[in-house]
């Protein structure tokens, strides 16, 4: 993977993922939405051995925008061998429930703008017959909870498209990698309380870094989580529906 | 969010809110009553670390390279970067810290911070000495560029600063070039202090890292018996000899589940017959009056890093460090310590002995100075650990010593000014909504 596009490049577990391919003197493509933040992250990936770091601020709400991103960045590094999709966001369920409009940002934010990315993405890596897509969905996909559904909703969706796009993908040799990561201290869960279950975003990068190597299909990260939701999705729909979840 | 966050003795216990910040840029998270604290990876044994009822300023996420010039060595980085991603990153190409404590898991600001110094404290001196400048960010908002040069009283006291004078947002300072990642090492026994101070002053000039273990337990005769460790990074022509079989020792290519110290001790496991048995142990190991080898430089600077969570051996009590420095002529005054902690039955797992260089550092209230430094660790078994410790606090002052801040988590407020004569010097540089538990403890008013 001498090349990498990375859409969220400035979020925790972007950065701490992005460490590992600086390090073995990868090209980097970055987009995120702060030109501070990008600059940043750059300096640090180049001195931790990236070949080139660019980077280009995009709103990824602007879906009209992504053919081109998709297309500056191959231009860029003339070509694209790996991509990772890190961006998303955590609205408020109860926000959400009192307005649709929230729901439908939540929806555009986590499922819609990467489906709308990897529409483009697909088709070129299905043309290149190589490559590698790792996007960042969530264990809060695997089973729809009163707490987070809509944002579990988006989450699950993106993973039965993920699910789907392996399928297709399989024949041109092209990794779809399905990233499920549980509790991440980030900017993205700063006002819940921290337990024991929490994990680090330097602990997640780690873990993406090494599935996108390894290829594999799909992680829960840290591993554990692979135990806690299967317990959860285990549990029949009668009783699971009065769990306060 | 209230939160435990601890310090390496954990001891004392304190109830804090933990902030976090995560870019260089953001402004400071300040409420309109609490002082806030900065706080690295805790690896200071105290209270430096603690902020008791106050906000505790989360720097780890503050860990991005900025620059490095391959030239020069000349390295850039936010102050949240600890010396482990430095090493991790730069030994492979051929770079290393100016100076490093005994543990890897500091981060840059906290060992600006503490002004923490190594094993080659002699040649180098203190980490605060090789910083050319620094960002500084106070409570209203500004932000100083500091070095020797600029702004020169803020580079003075925040070197060794405690936390107290703002945050360091990023820091820069020069790597040195190594051959190789090897040191080539000669352990040397030696049978009491004289044979100590002998070694020492006939190692200083050969060799660039220089300690001493000693057998504090050890008494009459052989007090001070110990095994002094003294080393160079491996020199050009002696690459020939490792490469290319050299392999980085096994233990740190194990999971870290593995090197985790698991459990807390209970608190009776380190007492003074288990501590006597493994000091001696140590010094009757080495069969031979030198050992000469080439070892790696984990553990040859980190050994204790080997077992994450060491903490835990001393049980959920905790225990307390204890490190002075004496001027150097008096040897006596380490002798009369040794014999004091031998008899008092209390016991130190782990004493390391050292000689200061001359070298003076730039920090207002740094500790190392020239001399001769102990470094000592008590599990805490109730109040006559910390009488023993007060005895000791009193033959430092007498001698014209100093304890380092950041291991204590008891000094008195007599014993502190004492030591530190300039702490109203450094006090007006001292930001007014920066504080910890330390400060308030050694500064407060005793009637």
């Amino acid at each position: 993977m001498q090349k990498v596009l990375i859409f969220g490049a400035t979020s925790a577990i972007a950065q701490a993922t992005a460490k590992y391919f600086a390090h073995d003197g990868c090209h980097l493509f970055l987009v995120g939405r702060d030109t501070d933040k990008l600059q940043m992250v750059a300096d640090d990936l180049r001195v931790h051995g990236a070949e080139q770091v660019d980077y280009v601020v995009q709103d990824l709400n602007e879906f009209s925008k992504h053919d081109l991103l998709i297309e500056q960045a191959e231009q860029d590094m003339q070509g694209i061998d790996a991509v990772l999709i890190a961006h998303g966001t955590l609205d408020s369920q109860q926000e959400c429930q009192d307005n649709y409009a929230a729901t439908e940002q939540t929806l555009r934010n986590n499922f819609l703008s990467i489906v709308s990315l990897l529409t483009p993405l697909a088709n070129y890596f299905e043309q290149q017959r190589h490559g590698c897509i790792a996007v960042i969905s969530s264990v809060a996909g695997d089973r729809g909870r009163q707490s987070n559904y809509i944002y579990g909703a988006a989450k699950g969706g993106l993973s039965v498209f993920l699910q789907g796009l392996r399928n297709r993908l399989a024949a041109s040799h092209v990794c779809v990698l399905t990233v499920k990561p549980g509790l991440v201290d980030t900017p993205m869960t700063r006002d819940f309380k921290k337990g024991a279950l929490w994990s680090t975003p330097e602990q997640v990068g780690r873990g993406i870094y090494q599935a996108m190597k390894k290829r594999k299909n799909e992680v829960y990260l840290p591993s554990f989580w692979w135990v806690i939701m299967k317990i959860i999705k285990s549990i029949p729909e009668s009783i699971f529906k009065r769990l306060k979840l | 969010m209230t939160q435990q966050f601890e310090s390496w003795g954990r001891f004392p216990r304190v109830s804090q809110t933990v902030k976090t910040i995560r870019w260089r840029h953001e402004i400071l998270p300040l409420d309109n009553k609490s002082n806030i604290l900065p706080y690295g990876l805790g690896r200071s044994y105290g209270d430096v670390c603690l902020n008791d009822n106050g906000l505790l300023l989360h720097t780890r996420q503050l860990n991005r390279f900025i620059s490095f010039d391959e030239d020069t060595g000349l390295l850039r980085c936010e102050a949240g970067v600890s010396f482990a991603e430095i090493l991790q990153h730069f030994v492979p190409r051929g770079w290393f810290l100016p100076t490093t404590p005994g543990t890897k898991y500091v981060t840059v600001g906290g060992a600006i911070a503490n002004d923490v110094h190594g094993k080659n404290h002699h040649r180098a001196g203190t980490f605060g000495q090789h910083i050319t400048q620094f960002e500084l960010v106070t409570s209203d908002g500004q932000r100083h560029i500091c070095s020797p040069q600029n702004k020169t009283e803020y580079y003075n006291a925040t070197i060794g600063g405690l936390g107290l004078t703002g945050l360091i947002t990023w820091a820069e300072f020069h790597l040195r070039p190594i051959h190789h990642r090897a040191i080539h090492q000669q352990m040397v026994k030696f049978a009491n202090l004289e044979d100590f101070f002998q070694l020492s002053a006939e190692s200083d000039e050969k060799y660039e890292y220089t300690m001493a273990w000693v057998d504090c337990l050890a008494q009459g005769d052989n007090v001070g018996r110990g095994i002094f460790f003294r080393g160079n990074h491996v020199a050009k022509d002696q690459v020939k000899e490792l490469i290319p079989n050299w392999q980085p020792p096994l233990v740190q290519k194990l999971p870290e589940v593995l090197r985790t110290m698991p459990i807390n001790l209970p608190s009776f496991a380190l007492n003074s017959l288990t501590v006597k048995a493994f000091n001696f142990l140590l010094y009757h190991k080495q069969r031979i009056p030198i050992i000469e080898e080439f070892v790696d430089y984990e553990p040859f600077f980190y050994p204790l890093d080997s077992i994450l969570e060491w903490k835990r051996l001393y049980g959920t009590n905790g225990f307390l460090q204890y490190q002075f420095v004496v001027p150097y002529e008096d040897h006596q005054v380490i002798r009369k310590i040794l014999q004091t902690i031998a008899k008092s039955g209390l016991s130190s797992f782990l004493a390391v002995l050292k000689t200061f260089g001359e070298l003076e550092s730039p920090g207002l209230l740094s500790f190392p100075r020239k001399g001769v430094t102990l470094a000592l660790d008590f599990p805490i078994k109730g109040e006559k650990t910390f009488l023993l410790l007060e005895q000791l606090d009193d033959m430092v002052q007498e001698a014209g010593g100093a304890v380092y801040p950041c291991k204590d988590a008891r000094l008195s407020p007599r014993h502190f000014k004492a030591y530190y004569p300039q702490w109203e010097e450094f006090a007006q540089y001292t930001d007014s909504r920066f504080s910890s538990s330390f400060w308030r403890r050694v500064t407060r008013n005793v009637t």
